[in-house]
């Protein structure tokens, strides 16, 4: 267990410096391109990614929260909620992470922050209707464990730099579209070259963003899902209450996740479905951020 | 300096540093063994804080089974005077039991099953006890590390050194930890 949590340090070391890397160059290309100097677009972009590494270290947390619309509830509006989650954490031996609820009807969790003392763990409204009080701590535990092996750190991290990733690619290819399409076209011969480059890296950024999503979901790995699985049970004493509360989650697999999208689907208990009845092509299994759940619900049976 | 001095000093420095490594790792155990005590001190003391009102609440509707009231009030105060951790476990199973027939005795009331204040007081009492149990858990887990690297060599010599003692488990009855079959909705 302490290996995987070292190694995790590891893994964050490795994740945040690839990123600055690969903002280092579209910064240096976009330098070139619009100030003349890729010098001043590599510092820049260097600096952005810097703050942003700062920014998801200490209010990544909060970011995710805000994008899953999460709202904290108090021991009093969630009594059986809080006290699931206050028992597993003195099993756990670590401090009680601060609970959130999501209003989604897809039954489905998540625990994000960036070490046990500042964690927390959020469900949506659709796991409460559904589950109870052992398939409800079936999850918890299997939250907390990702909490415990600081799998919560990377995740929240890779979650805020893939969103910046996307977004800087999008902002590129449309002002490419609006600025360079329109108004380079006329005038400015030389401007020909340094269109095309814009164009051809602004492509391959595109394309890259989604990749470098799936390199980092095999970083947060299907592997470290079961692990969270086994631990979550070792904790509870009872694996059969995940299994059953994975059993129910495949069984309402058709409910869609509103505020679910690629920056986040790797944070959640079970890969959320965006649009109703999606099914699963073999690249998309091939590339899913989470193992099979008959897979889990088998390996949980054999406990 | 010749080479067998170095080595000498080298070994010596080695076994030190495995010394405190050890050393520190037994302060550490004993630290969380007891915090786990202090965690499950807690749980008792709010699960003691609850039976006062549970009878309340159940008196009001079954007044006439006085001898489950006594039962459950007796074993609270014999649990609040118990010391020695073996002491502490006897007195709580008494109290789990009388808590179960309470309950059991509510069960025949659908009036008290239906009062929101005694739903509430249910669920904190269920809650409290699960999380005595997972106290429990947590704290036989470390007294287990703590008494395998006591026990073993050659911490075990460091351990006795500084005077470093085993510790007890803590064996209660699991008042809901048992899984049951019945599926509770909601």
């Amino acid at each position: 267990m302490y290996e995987q949590i070292a190694s995790n340090k590891r893994k964050t070391f490795l994740l945040i410096f690839g990123a600055i890397l690969l903002l280092g160059a579209v910064g240096y290309v976009l330098g070139l391109f619009y100030a003349n100097s890729g010098l001043v677009g590599l510092v820049g972009a260097v600096a952005l990614a810097l703050v942003m590494s700062l920014v998801s270290f200490f209010s990544g947390d909060r970011i995710v929260l805000a994008s899953t619309r999460a709202k904290e509830v108090t021991p009093q509006e969630q009594p059986r909620l809080h006290n699931i989650v206050e028992g597993l954490s003195i099993a756990a031996g670590i401090p009680k992470p601060r609970v959130y609820l999501v209003p989604e009807q897809a039954p489905n969790a998540f625990a994000t922050g960036r070490n046990p003392e500042h964690s927390s763990i959020a469900v949506t409204e659709g796991l409460l209707a559904t589950m109870n009080r052992v398939e409800l701590e079936g999850v918890i535990g299997h939250e907390l464990s990702h909490v415990v092996d600081r799998d919560i750190l990377v995740g929240t991290i890779v979650a805020t730099l893939i969103g910046a990733v996307v977004l800087i690619s999008e902002f590129f290819m449309r002002s490419w579209w609006w600025g360079g399409f329109r108004g380079r076209r006329g005038g400015d011969s030389g401007g020909g070259g340094a269109e095309a480059i814009v164009f051809a890296v602004g492509l391959v950024l595109l394309v890259l963003a989604p990749i470098i999503g799936q390199i980092v979901r095999l970083a947060v790995s299907r592997q470290r899902e079961f692990l969270a699985d086994a631990q979550g049970a070792m904790l509870t004493r009872y694996p059969p209450g995940l299994a059953s509360a994975l059993r129910k989650i495949a069984a309402s697999s058709g409910i869609p996740m509103r505020s679910a999208n690629n920056a986040t689907a790797h944070l959640w208990l079970n890969q959320p479905s965006r649009v109703q009845g999606e099914g699963m092509g073999p690249l998309e299994k091939l590339f899913s951020t989470h193992p099979p759940i008959e897979e889990r619900i088998r390996r949980l049976e054999e406990m | 300096m010749p080479l067998w001095v170095w080595i000498v000093v080298i070994l010596v420095a080695l076994l030190l540093l495995g010394a405190v490594l050890v050393y520190n790792r037994l302060v550490a155990l004993r630290a969380r063994v007891n915090n786990g005590w202090s965690q499950i001190d807690v749980q008792l003391r709010r699960r003691y804080d609850l039976i006062p009102n549970l009878v309340k609440t159940v008196q009001g509707y079954a007044s006439h089974e006085r001898e489950v009231f006594e039962n459950v009030t007796q074993a609270r105060s014999r649990a609040i005077d118990a010391n020695a951790v073996p002491d502490q476990a006897d007195a709580e199973n008494q109290v789990t039991r009388g808590l179960r027939q309470l309950m059991a005795v509510a069960e025949n009331y659908p009036e008290l099953k239906a009062n929101e204040n005694f739903l509430a007081l249910q669920e904190e009492l269920t809650g409290t006890e699960s999380k005595i149990a997972f106290a429990r858990q947590f704290y036989n887990d470390q007294v287990m590390r703590l008494n395998t690297l006591i026990g073993s060599f050659p911490s075990n010599v460091i351990a006795r050194t500084f005077g470093f003692q085993t510790r007890e488990f803590f064996d209660i009855e699991d008042p809901v930890r048992a899984p049951s079959e019945v599926d509770f909705p909601g």
